[in-house]
């Protein structure tokens, strides 16, 4: 009795809102659909894409609020300073996780660069960069392994990860070495106005946005993380996109070592180990999703910096600095939290 | 004919137990080892090997019952949990013999509660058990790090006893983590929620439309790789003299690199105990070969990686070739 | 002759044949599809339209015969980059749009033709213009994400990017089942579309289940079943009774033989009366449907020992009503399932053929919660026999059967479970006549126990093993009624709309 009640219960509420779902659409007049319900289809993606903007908004504004100091030209650049290498190490995430992979072995990358910047690169130049050159080579390469066997992302590269620290380790067996000179002047330049972390990031956020949403490459790229199949159908190579996009995570992931040697001067081989889960973290809260190509260049620059400020704002409010990584941990469980409620919103209208 | 039949029955039979692989590996790092000692120091090296493997059985265990269940099954709040663990240990236990008990009903406690808690997370907010297992990790990092803040406190005697111990030469904790094991072997052969997990991560809508009650068995995966992780925590603090908040940062890649060169298949539906075994006195044993020979930190830790690539390629090289075949 | 086909037809096959495994798809066909003209294809499942419309896209290759695209014969490497080339494109089921893309970056994909630094302008204003010709007052911008789109809106964009031609001519479109997720103004809107273009020379095969449809669009109809084109008339020769009819009435002298077979069987099966007895005993499984417009829907009603048949086209319902029986009586252990797709919803590949078997009856199986290894492989054993798996030992893996024995062990598994309501999605779904055979006593002998089966088929004869037969269409039963009434004229002209519901 009581199972038959619940089927039927079930079969008449869904078949309900199929039904009446199907009388909306097949009863709302042509010019409806430019009116207020197609509008309103689109609230969640708003919401989702400024989602990030906001987040950090509030962030500024509540560290404003607490240290109007803060806000000056040498504020922002005491705040931000270290906003630059790991919002290049989420961009080179970002690539990762636009072929649906993951890349665990990030932060040790980043570290051995660091190292590679803080030794070879000081000593003996050209050798350097051939060594950095090469890193990217090797990006590429794990891409086709990926590719070609089918493995599992996050295997190879955690695998990835004990290699990258094993050769830091060797590099650099103790904290030291000393970034070039040319790289420390680069990363303190002193733009006007605005401190160079500022225009460091909107620089980065608009290459890059420029390169993965505007141009074609970049469309089929996302595409390919989007809809592999379809994409493989109209001829383009699954093959070529990931190697390309990891290739892209190996050149960032470049950037962000030489940036971070360059503002710290000198290196060690756990010098960016955080940066892994910080990276994936920014991603996620600037609006991308693990999976189905979903990614936002500019969001993730802000996520990178959101999660940044975070750890600002809490020795602004004396709270100790302990709690800086659970803020930010909070911070993730709760733009993800919102994020849900603007996809149970769109479900519903 | 005859002949190519028993060939395949014989590859069959190696494939069916991939586990072999990681004791043959370690059996041959160990003789490597001996062969340039010339066997000194041979009894320490086992029962040091079994102790320290231990450890990262007991996590890797935890580890391996989550990525049982599937593609994107992870657990990354491992470590962190190992360090609240500890911390929370030492804590409760006050150096006092008598509270060990209510020490290890408090990190048990602890072990299943951040367990439910990444579940929630990932029921809830709908998101990948990676990004879940990851800002829980955060938080509960954070705890530890507040409430393991003080000084560090030794564990009481007794704890100190079992977990540096060693009964005819085997170190207790080393039949301690055996017996996890063994109940970890019936919970996945013998018990419906091993059956489900297996089920899940082979073909999770085939278990759902078979009946299995796929949201109860993850639930109850995530809790058992909490405790497994919490009781990696106590039993470090204890053998180390007491919690530190780093302890538990190796485990993050430790416990999947076990599981991984164990055997198991990181495509779900298939686990593999004494493959995590095996890997574990491995990746000891390997360390302490290159310590013999006089090599680095940077040296092993390069051989790992490539070991674990190496591995996963030869794994999906044959799973690739028998798709074809098919 | 020469002269007379390089003007008329567009693309000509000549006695194709297809195969997959054992299956002949498509054996001997011979169709021209003209220029100027919309061919129509019609067919119940399993009849070849969509191996057909592959083969015409270049996303099949052909076993035998030969196929000529304006005179010139196509190779055997025509594949999807030459149809395309060709100008020949194609807008299958299953949505092949980016859903994480915008609608003008998926034109990108389907046309990288366009491109250069103003790629978006160009590919917004094609599918601006596109979109405006084949459906006036769309509401589409280009800019909008896929995934913002509702499923008709997607459709629309499929449609419309089908139809975007860059540097060369589109030629040939095939259009499958182009409607089925459009509201009735806009599938209208498409259907004088598609009559405006072949009346400028373009060529259109169109696939719909809507006999309205196809009767008032296209020039001429292609009947198919079983992998045969029947008949090839004048659209304006056939009525829809005639149409059905056509679908229908040519069935295979074996086809009718095992219908008499079968139908004499369960009507002596003892089971057919006695289940009305007991049914009044125990409270029948009553599923009712929505209460919306059409309120002339049935009931779904089962009695205990029934076993009840749910038809239609494929896609049209069966297993979503299947899943939500499922799901609403799973918490009870009331109810076992019978996949038809065995890799994705059946088997677990990992394991042998006895845990593939006992996964749905572990609570049976276990003491003091410990699943009891010597019960698992006794029923294994049990049911290997029961069901007669051909197989050396039950502990072998699941993968060493054939298609037909892991489909018994997949009904060894809910047979063996103590559900008395059993529930199949299609399952017999290439499996071979030999299996068939023994499963269908099968399942006549556990209704006899008292069991009761819901049965989704593809199958026309394997309704008559039904005791009641439910035709759906559109996701819902739209007619039910008992063995005695069953006909395939009955069930094809439910199966297909036969006029447009406003």
């Amino acid at each position: 009795m009581l199972s038959q009640r619940s089927i039927l219960s079930s079969s008449s509420s869904s078949s309900s809102a199929s039904a009446s779902a199907a009388t909306s659409s097949s009863t709302s007049p042509p010019t409806s659909l430019v009116g207020s319900p197609e509008w309103r289809a689109h609230i969640p993606r708003l919401l989702r894409t400024l989602l990030p903007a906001f987040s950090l908004t509030l962030l500024l504004l509540a560290i404003f609020v607490m240290q109007p100091r803060a806000m000056s030209y040498f504020g922002l650049n005491l705040m931000l300073n270290l906003a630059v290498p790991i919002a290049l190490a989420t961009i080179a995430q970002m690539m990762v996780i636009a072929i649906n992979d993951l890349d665990l072995s990030l932060g040790a990358f980043i570290s051995f660069v660091a190292c590679v910047a803080a030794t070879w690169l000081n000593t003996h130049p050209v050798a350097g960069a051939l060594a950095l050159l090469a890193c990217v080579g090797i990006y590429a390469l794990l891409g086709a392994l990926i590719h070609l066997r089918q493995l599992p992302a996050i295997v190879v590269t955690l695998g990835m990860s004990f290699v990258w620290s094993g050769a830091a380790i060797l590099l650099l067996p103790s904290p030291g070495g000393s970034a070039p000179d040319w790289l420390r002047t680069l990363v303190s330049i002193k733009t006007p106005w605005v401190p160079l972390a500022i225009v460091a990031s909107v620089v980065l956020a608009l290459l890059v946005h420029l390169l993965m949403v505007r141009s074609t490459l970049g469309v089929r790229l996302r595409g390919a993380g989007g809809n592999a199949q379809a994409v493989a159908k109209s001829g383009v190579s699954l093959f070529k996109a990931r190697v390309t996009l990891y290739a892209f995570a190996g050149v960032f992931g470049v950037l962000a070592g030489l940036c971070l040697v360059g503002l710290t001067t000198s290196a060690d081989a756990g010098i960016a180990m955080r940066y892994t889960l910080l990276s994936i973290a920014g991603v996620i809260l600037g609006g991308g999703e693990f999976v189905g190509g979903r990614i936002a260049p500019i969001g993730a620059v802000l996520g990178a910096l959101t999660l940044v400020l975070a750890g600002s704002l809490l020795s602004f409010i004396h709270i100790a600095p302990d709690w800086q990584i659970g803020a930010q941990g909070a911070i993730l469980i709760i733009v993800l939290a919102l994020r849900t409620l603007a996809n149970r919103i769109g479900a519903r209208s | 004919m005859n002949r190519l039949m028993q060939a395949t029955l014989n590859r069959q039979a190696w494939a069916a137990r991939p586990w072999i692989w990681s004791y043959v590996a370690a059996v041959l790092v160990l003789i490597a080892t001996w062969s340039f000692t010339g066997g000194a120091g041979a009894g320490e090296l086992l029962s040091g090997a079994l102790s320290f493997s231990a450890f990262f059985a007991v996590a890797g265990l935890g580890q391996m019952l989550v990525i049982t269940t599937g593609p994107g099954n992870i657990d990354l709040s491992i470590p962190a949990n190992i360090a609240l663990s500890g911390a929370l240990a030492m804590k409760v236990m006050n150096q006092q013999d008598s509270l060990i008990g209510l020490g290890v009903l408090a990190v048990v406690g602890c072990g299943l509660s951040i367990g439910l808690f990444n579940y929630v997370l990932i029921r809830l907010l709908r998101i990948p058990p990676i990004i879940a297992t990851l800002s829980s990790s955060f938080l509960v990092l954070s705890v530890a790090i507040v409430y393991g803040r003080s000084v560090r406190i030794q564990p009481p005697e007794g704890v100190y006893q079992f977990a540096t111990g060693k009964v005819l030469g085997v170190p207790w904790v080393a039949l301690l983590v055996m017996l996890l094991a063994l109940m970890m072997a019936i919970l996945l052969k013998r018990t419906r929620l091993g059956w489900g997990a297996l089920a899940i991560g082979q073909n999770p809508r085939a278990a759902a439309l078979a009946g299995i009650p796929v949201e109860r068995i993850r639930c109850c995966v995530y809790m058992v790789s909490g405790l497994m992780a919490s009781l990696c925590g106590l039993l470090l603090a204890g053998f180390s003299g007491g919690a530190s908040l780093s302890m538990g940062e190796e485990y993050l890649l430790a416990s999947i690199a076990v599981v991984v060169i164990g055997g198991t298949s990181v495509g779900g539906g298939c686990s593999n105990v004494p493959g995590v075994w095996g890997a574990s006195i491995f990746l000891y044993l390997l360390v302490s070969m290159l310590n013999t020979f006089g090599l680095g930190a940077g040296v092993r830790m390069i051989l790992t990686g490539c070991i674990i690539i190496a591995v996963i390629t030869a794994v999906s090289g044959s799973a690739v070739s028998q798709a074809k075949a098919r | 002759m020469s002269q007379h086909t390089h003007t008329q037809g567009l693309v000509e096959l000549c006695h194709v044949s297809r195969s997959f495994g054992q299956v002949k798809a498509l054996s001997n066909v011979t169709l021209t599809i003209r220029r100027g003209e919309c061919l129509g294809l019609i067919g119940h499942n399993g009849a070849g339209k969509s191996t057909l419309m592959n083969i015409l896209a270049g996303t099949l290759a052909l076993d035998e015969g030969d196929m000529t695209f304006a005179g010139q014969p196509l190779g055997q490497d025509y594949a999807v980059n030459q149809a395309r080339a060709l100008g020949v494109r194609c807008v299958f089921q299953e949505l092949s749009l980016c859903p994480n893309l915008s609608v003008l970056e998926n034109t990108h994909i389907a046309c990288p033709e366009i491109r250069g630094w103003q790629w978006r302008k160009q590919a917004a204003a094609q599918m601006t213009s596109s979109l405006d010709q084949i459906f006036p007052g769309h509401g589409i911008k280009p800019q909008h994400i896929v995934a913002d789109l509702s499923i008709g809106q997607r459709q629309m964009v499929e449609i419309a990017r089908a139809f975007t031609a860059v540097d060369r001519p589109v030629e040939l479109v095939i259009l499958d089942e182009p409607t089925s997720s459009l509201d009735a103004r806009v599938a209208q809107q498409l259907l004088s579309f598609v009559r405006r273009f072949v009346e400028g020379g373009g060529s259109l095969v169109l696939i719909s289940h809507i006999l309205d449809e196809m009767l008032s669009s296209c020039d001429r109809i292609a009947v198919m079943q079983d992998g045969h084109v029947v008949e090839v008339r004048q659209a304006t020769d056939y009525t829809r009774d005639s149409l059905v009819e056509a679908m229908g009435h040519a069935a295979s002298p074996t086809h009718t033989q095992s219908d008499v077979r079968s139908n004499e069987s369960s009507v002596a099966d003892p089971t057919a009366s006695e289940s009305m007895t007991s049914g009044a005993s125990n409270a029948p499984l009553r599923v009712h449907q929505a209460s919306g417009p059409a309120a002339h829907t049935p009931v779904i009603e089962a009695r205990q020992g029934q076993i009840i048949g749910l038809a239609g086209l494929a896609g049209h319902g069966q297993s979503a009503f299947l899943n939500k029986v499922l799901m609403s009586r799973q918490g009870a252990g009331q109810v076992a399932f019978v996949a038809g797709d065995r890799q994705t919803e059946g088997i677990f590949p990992l394991w042998s053929i006895a845990e593939n078997m006992a996964i749905t009856s572990l609570k049976g199986l276990s003491q003091y919660g410990l699943i009891e290894r010597q019960k698992v492989m006794a029923m294994a054993n049990q049911w290997q026999h029961e069901m007669g798996i051909r197989t050396p030992s039950v502990q072998n893996p699941m993968g060493s059967l054939s298609g037909g024995n892991q489909q018994k062990v997949l009904f060894a598994r809910a047979l063996g479970a103590s559900a008395d309501l059993i529930l199949m999605d299609d399952p017999m779904r290439g499996v071979d006549v030999g299996t068939k055979r023994e499963v269908y006593e099968r399942i006549q002998a556990e209704a006899a126990k008292g069991r009761t089966f819901i049965w989704y088929t593809t199958e026309f004869e394997e309704l008559s093993y039904c005791d009641h037969i439910y035709v759906f269409r559109d996701g819902q039963a739209v007619e039910g009624f008992p063995l005695s009434e069953l006909s395939e004229a009955r069930v094809l002209s439910s199966s297909f709309e036969e006029d447009v519901v406003c």
